[in-house]
């Protein structure tokens, strides 16, 4: 804006972003209402694109922004505070899954209920052997979740973006593996996703958890193309740490998942 | 300030249309859009009652009528005659478009959105919100929601017509078996609506800690800044979690998993758990900005500072921690054990306490004031008045023994309207008429607002307080007609909320004329010395830009409080 401001706040100029961001999201949601009765996917898609290009779009702006130094100290504790907050929302989102989830192991639902519960797991599902697949994928995503923090250690105590850049890559392979395990597992369950609880409790949780590894993921894929762009310094990194707490808080949200859903509730 | 004031108005006028209202990064801007939309839904959110009410003021179906063929033939005029058959379809869904129009599309916009934009950043100080561009977002999502939530209304659903008719808490199994696309509509209006909160909420949280001006710490922050920041943990702890168990519906109606179906193994009680945790704490986003108003309010009219600051901070903090804590106690009747019902009691009890706090502390704030009686502190007195009386009806209906009786009567609606028609609305036109000068420079005419509040006044008691005795006569809500019995108090009923409506349209009358001919403010501060909050140190209406050279400790701190 023209004239003088004598404060650190960032003041914005007026953007087409929000509107159109809105307005493909609102494509987006009526498309899915079209698709979830028989009309074809296509407007959903539309809207979905759509919604991607505004992302891209607004976020390529946000990184211009600091470039061009609009990001002093006081705005970039903001956005850190911005970040903190979306994902304490994201994790009550979660809560009402595990809601759900502890709901039904800990009162099963049965003919007689609710006088006396019935069993859970529901008679005649078969629940995965935590011991195996699970715990091997719990190992990767940890191991994961430490291939970002080196790539953190790297950049901010020596600024070696060379170690950094190989920590991203690490991590993002560790979360695809994570992603190609899970979709092995799905395809291997012996219980549906209709038609019984145990399997909607199931799905739901660790579907929404696979789909934030999907998010993080690319996340940190952006990130290492920064890094490749020579963006970050030790100072200034502020992206990839949000993209990093992001990727801790998928982790914690795996542990108490495979704890919960696998282990006891197995 | 005054040089950048006049060079802020020459700002103003370079910006197109298009660029000012669309693509805004404004928090002012957003806010009175906020404002704007938000009288506008609610006209129509009223518009659906009012032809509620016309159909029940007398018993027989008058209005909402099906033909012969079992099509919806509603009418306007009354032929004197019933209907060939009554249209209960279409009247659940006024019933539903109703709630969920007022809940999350007119109430928290006007109050979080509308007030909160445009008046927690100045009375911190604050140049803009954390985050301008996303603010527009959260504004722009709202309008998305509210889209899909009128093609809701309109969209084929249930029993073969349009809309859904399964009350705004959307339980299943209703919600869930109900045909067509109008529920799953009315699903993302939901989702939609709490994206564009929580992202306001983040904005609010952290404008608020990291935008105060220089030395206002914590305990110094005007009442109405912190009511919003309280609100807007509530929003963001709970919206989320509203997000689940709606999500689960969705997938329940579409792919078949049974969340909330006992023949696979599912639960519909689990729905309602998860909804009310969001719901009580709804209840405290839509009313805790109001507390902050009507403090200001009070103190400004009262001339004197606010009674008890810190109480009342304190009291903010507690209702918003017990909201999370009590949610169960609308659920009495589903069949919960005496344990657990004991507990719901007593936790809603508690929360008494502190709204105790803050009534008696706006009573002190009165007691021995010189007491002005503008339009804004006759909203301010007509809110005390009826939000107390709403909580006290809150006392009785908190007893799961008593709720035993008055649960799905009249005496609930008659309750929850007290509080929130009557305590939630009132605090928006108090708000309205407080700040209407300092948002747009024109004064509206004293007389015509008084005339409003005094129709409104009548109007919704004349409304309201009769159902109390027909909810204790028995008569359940959610149903297009009524035995003999119960006509009286209907009938009075009716009349009120014509005259509320009759109101209303006084009050855009009086916003048209005022923004056209209302005498033209040219003070900073057109109240008093008691308005003391930043806001008022700028002109009206302020420049496009405020707080360019951030705020001095002595324009703010009188010491007022502590």
């Amino acid at each position: 804006m023209a004239h003088e401001k004598n404060h650190d706040y960032h003041i914005l100029n007026p953007s087409l972003w929000p509107l159109l961001g809105s307005i493909f999201g609102f494509i987006m949601l009526f498309g899915a209402v079209l698709f979830f009765h028989d009309n074809g996917p296509w407007v959903l898609i539309a809207g979905f694109l759509g919604v991607l290009y505004v992302m891209y779009g607004w976020w390529s702006e946000t990184v211009d922004e600091n470039h061009a130094g609009d990001h002093t100290p006081v705005v970039l504790i903001g956005l850190r505070y911005g970040f903190i907050l979306f994902i304490m929302s994201e994790i009550m989102f979660f809560a009402a899954w595990f809601w759900s989830f502890f709901k039904h192991a800990m009162y099963p639902m049965g003919e007689m209920s609710p006088i006396q519960d019935s069993v859970w797991p529901p008679v005649g599902i078969e629940t995965f052997d935590p011991w195996h697949l699970p715990l091997i994928n719990t190992l990767i995503l940890l191991c994961s979740g430490a291939a970002a923090t080196w790539a953190h250690h790297a950049l901010t105590h020596d600024e070696n973006r060379e170690d950094m850049k190989w920590g991203l890559i690490v991590a993002i392979a560790l979360g695809a593996i994570f992603t190609i395990f899970q979709a092995y597992e799905y395809s291997h369950a012996a219980f549906g996703f209709s038609g019984n609880i145990y399997g909607a409790n199931f799905f739901m949780a660790t579907g929404f958890h696979g789909f934030h590894v999907i998010v993080g993921t690319i996340f940190l894929f952006i990130c290492l193309m920064r890094v490749l762009r020579g963006h970050f310094s030790a100072q200034s990194h502020l992206g990839f740490e949000a993209a990093a707490w992001y990727w801790h808080f998928v982790d914690v949200v795996w542990l108490f998942l495979f704890a919960a859903v696998y282990v006891w509730g197995g | 300030m005054a040089d950048a004031a006049i060079h802020g108005h020459e700002q103003a006028e370079q910006r197109t249309f298009f660029t000012r209202w669309f693509m805004s990064t404004n928090h002012k801007d957003i806010g009175i859009l906020y404002l704007v939309v938000s009288a506008l839904v609610g006209f129509i959110s009223v518009a659906f009652t009012i032809y509620m009410r016309l159909e029940l003021m007398e018993p027989g179906v008058q209005y909402m009528c099906l033909n012969e063929f079992g099509e919806a033939a509603p009418r306007l005029i009354s032929s004197g005659t019933d209907c060939y058959a009554p249209n209960g379809h279409l009247w659940n869904v006024l019933v539903t478009a109703h709630g969920i129009l007022m809940m999350f599309f007119v109430v928290i916009p006007a109050l979080f959105g509308g007030f909160g934009n445009y008046f927690m950043p100045l009375q911190i100080g604050a140049p803009d919100m954390a985050f301008p561009r996303m603010n527009n977002l959260s504004f722009w999502l709202y309008i998305a929601g509210t889209t899909l939530a009128i093609c809701s209304v309109l969209a084929p659903g249930g029993n073969g017509q349009a809309g859904s008719g399964v009350g705004w808490v959307l339980y299943p199994p209703l919600s869930v078996n109900e045909a067509g696309m109008s529920m799953d509509l009315a699903i993302f209006a939901v989702h939609v609506s709490g994206a564009s909160s929580i992202l306001g909420a983040i904005n609010m949280i952290t404008t608020f800690l990291n935008m105060r001006a220089p030395g206002m710490t914590l305990f110094k922050v005007p009442l109405f800044a912190w009511s919003i920041f309280i609100t807007a943990w509530l929003i963001l702890l709970s919206l989320p979690v509203l997000a689940g168990a709606i999500t689960m519906l969705l997938t329940d109606r579409n792919f078949g998993t049974t969340f909330f179906d006992p023949s696979g193994g599912g639960d519909p009680i689990l729905y309602q758990h998860i909804l009310w945790f969001f719901g009580h704490p709804e209840v405290y986003i839509i009313i805790l900005p109001g507390f902050g108003l009507i403090s200001h309010v009070i103190a400004t009219f009262a001339r004197k500072p606010v009674f008890g600051y810190l109480p009342m901070v304190w009291a903010l903090i507690a209702i918003g921690v017990l909201g999370f804590v009590v949610w169960a106690h609308h659920m009495y009747t589903v069949g919960m054990s005496l344990t657990q019902q004991s507990y719901f009691m007593l936790a809603t009890m508690v929360i008494a306490v502190p709204t105790g706090i803050k009534v008696f502390s706006w009573i002190a704030t009165i007691w021995g004031g010189s007491i002005d009686f503008k339009t804004p502190m006759l909203w301010a007195f007509g809110f005390l008045f009826l939000f107390t009386l709403g909580g006290v009806t809150g006392i009785v209906l908190a007893q799961a023994p008593l709720d035993r009786a008055y649960h799905d009567t009249y005496y609930v609606v008659a309750h929850f309207h007290y509080v929130m028609s009557l305590g939630a609305v009132f605090t928006i036109f108090a708000g309205i008429y407080y700040y209407f000068g300092k948002m747009t420079g024109r004064a509206y005419p004293e007389w015509a607002g008084k005339l409003h509040f005094w129709m409104m006044f009548i109007g919704a008691n004349l409304t309201f307080f009769p159902q109390h005795f027909l909810g204790r006569q028995g008569m359940p809500r959610r149903y297009i007609d009524y035995p003999e019995a119960f006509a009286y108090w209907n009938m009075w009923s009716s009349i009120g909320a014509f005259l509320s409506f009759a109101s209303f349209i006084l009050f855009f009358g009086i916003i048209a004329y005022s923004l056209l001919r209302g005498a033209k403010i040219t003070k900073n501060n057109y109240w008093n010395e008691y308005a003391d909050t930043l806001e008022w140190t700028l002109p009206s209406p302020p420049p496009e830009h405020t707080f360019e050279i951030l705020p001095k400790q002595e324009q703010w701190d009188k010491s007022n409080a502590h």
